[in-house]
């Protein structure tokens, strides 16, 4: 299954950044530096659905006590905070020359950075938890709160930002996006969806592989080679 | 070409964020792909001093 | 031996922790003089200025107040993980959520009460008018029980660990941001002559969220922590 993923996304990659550098014309008000969407907005967009995937699976395995679930959900931490690292760098870059700064105490920028934190807490947890089964549950029960947490605090940081400052907000603004622009965006977003795909094997199976030490199936596959 | 490259001005910030990304996501497989190597050598070599 | 009722159960275990804390009376200055001082720092940090202080205060005393929660909450669990009556509560009849809940409301009283008691004293040193201390008070009240009530969720998940303090705090600080907004928010606007009510709806639906919601988690982070 490894290789067809691959080729899907890198097909989808090629189409994604070809319509998004070369076919999409420039923003008649940012010119060239609107780009950078097309890895800020998907790199954001997981960075949220890989934090759902995790509380959802970490859930799984909390009811009904399936490994793989668990498996998933601990496997995820590490992609979507590196997603999250990325939609935050991506911003930064993006917001340098649109605002003139490099960080912006914007609603969403703060909501993102605070998703980081989140990440890095459950990864954290997994880390000083030694037995692996009762560190899956406890990052589950994590995710399970931040989840509930997550709207909260967007909230809150919403109304808060638009206490402190208007009119830097205003610049996101976007006017409706042009649909060859909007293509490759979409393209990409999956593109990333693909490579979480990937990604999540290739961490689920070292994690299982490592849990699972001594099993005879694993003996029989290591036999083979 | 070099207009491209150019991206009206905006080269830096355009290219470090498409640069940082593929590190990114390239660590992001490449390390658990390493990883299993050495996960792999290191149960070889448990069985083997098993069987013997 | 009859079951105790679960109103009964929830008061002793409130009185229990009482006790031990007054046996133990010296612990219970460390947060506050904890809070305190960095309070005192600000002003040290960012020059005596008065008309900046006055400005920044709310938001200086939450984050003390918000550190200072922090501190404490680390030995919520900790004596009772240790001595093995831990896994009496989990065993005894009643659910554990309220059991969770008792233990946090006791908590609250000796660490959460004197920080609220002693913040119009800070609150004069900073200058702030006394209507605004008053809301002031009335956002610590409620929110410093929000805080309580979800850093307990962090603490069951952590009792097990050895090295769990910094790693507490990294689990924590992100879910306690809400609470920090509305209430410095409140500080704010009612600096600013303007209302507060909406505000204060919101922490007071947050308090109740967190007491009806937050048991549940932390009873379950703690049978995992012993199992």
């Amino acid at each position: 299954m490894l290789p067809w993923l691959t080729a899907l996304m890198l097909a989808l990659l090629a189409y994604g950044l070809y319509g998004g550098l070369v076919l999409a014309p420039a923003d008649y008000q940012q010119g060239d530096s609107f780009r950078i969407i097309y890895v800020h907005v998907p790199a954001a967009w997981m960075s949220m659905f890989i934090y759902m995937m995790m509380a959802v699976s970490g859930a799984i395995g909390l009811i009904w006590h399936i490994k793989l679930a668990e498996i998933v959900s601990i496997c995820s931490a590490p992609i979507g905070a590196s997603f999250t690292l990325l939609a935050l760098i991506t911003g930064s870059l993006w917001g340098k020359p649109m605002w003139g700064t490099w960080w912006v105490w914007d609603a969403r920028l703060t909501s993102e950075l605070i998703l980081l934190f989140l990440y890095l807490g459950v990864i954290g947890l997994y880390n000083a938890i030694e037995d692996n089964r009762t560190a899956s549950r406890a990052v589950a029960i994590l995710a399970l709160v931040g989840v509930v947490n997550i709207p909260i605090i967007h909230y809150s940081v919403e109304w808060w930002s638009s206490l402190h400052q208007g009119p830097t907000v205003t610049k996101f603004a976007k006017p409706s996006i042009h649909i060859d622009m909007l293509i490759p965006l979409l393209v990409m977003a999956v593109a990333f969806k693909v490579y979480y795909a990937i990604a999540l094997l290739l961490r689920c199976r070292n994690e299982l592989v490592q849990r699972e030490q001594g099993a005879r199936w694993l003996d029989e596959i290591l036999e083979e080679k | 070409m070099s207009e491209f490259l150019h991206m009206g001005g905006y080269a830096f910030y355009v290219w470090t964020s498409y640069g940082i990304a593929t590190l990114v996501m390239a660590f992001g497989v490449v390390k658990p792909l390493l990883q299993h190597t050495q996960l792999l050598r290191q149960l070889q070599l448990k069985r083997k001093r098993g069987l013997r | 031996m009859t079951t105790p009722s679960l109103l009964n159960a929830f008061l002793s275990v409130v009185r229990r922790d009482l006790i031990l804390a007054y046996r133990h009376r010296a612990e219970l200055i460390n947060p506050l003089a904890f809070f305190v001082m960095v309070v005192t720092l600000f002003p040290l940090a960012v020059g005596a200025d008065v008309e900046l202080l006055r400005r920044i205060a709310p938001g200086v005393i939450w984050v003390a107040a918000l550190l200072a929660s922090l501190l404490s909450m680390d030995a919520l669990f900790r004596s009772d993980f240790e001595d093995g009556s831990l896994e009496l509560m989990v065993m005894t009849p009643h659910p554990l959520s309220v059991l969770v809940l008792a233990k946090v409301s006791a908590h609250w009283l000796l660490s959460g009460m004197p920080l609220i008691l002693i913040t119009p004293l800070l609150a004069a040193m900073f200058d702030i008018e006394s209507d605004v201390i008053g809301i002031l008070f009335i956002t610590l009240f409620l929110g410093t029980p929000v805080l309580s009530l979800i850093g307990a969720i962090a603490v069951a998940l952590t009792v097990g660990l050895r090295k769990g303090g910094v790693l507490l705090a990294i689990l924590v600080l992100p879910l306690y941001v809400p609470v920090l907004i509305f209430a410095s928010g409140a500080v704010d606007a009612a600096a600013a002559g303007l209302p507060v009510s909406g505000q204060l709806y919101m922490m007071s639906a947050m308090l109740f969220l967190a007491i009806t919601l937050t048991p549940w988690p932390t009873a379950a982070a703690l049978r995992m922590s012993l199992s």
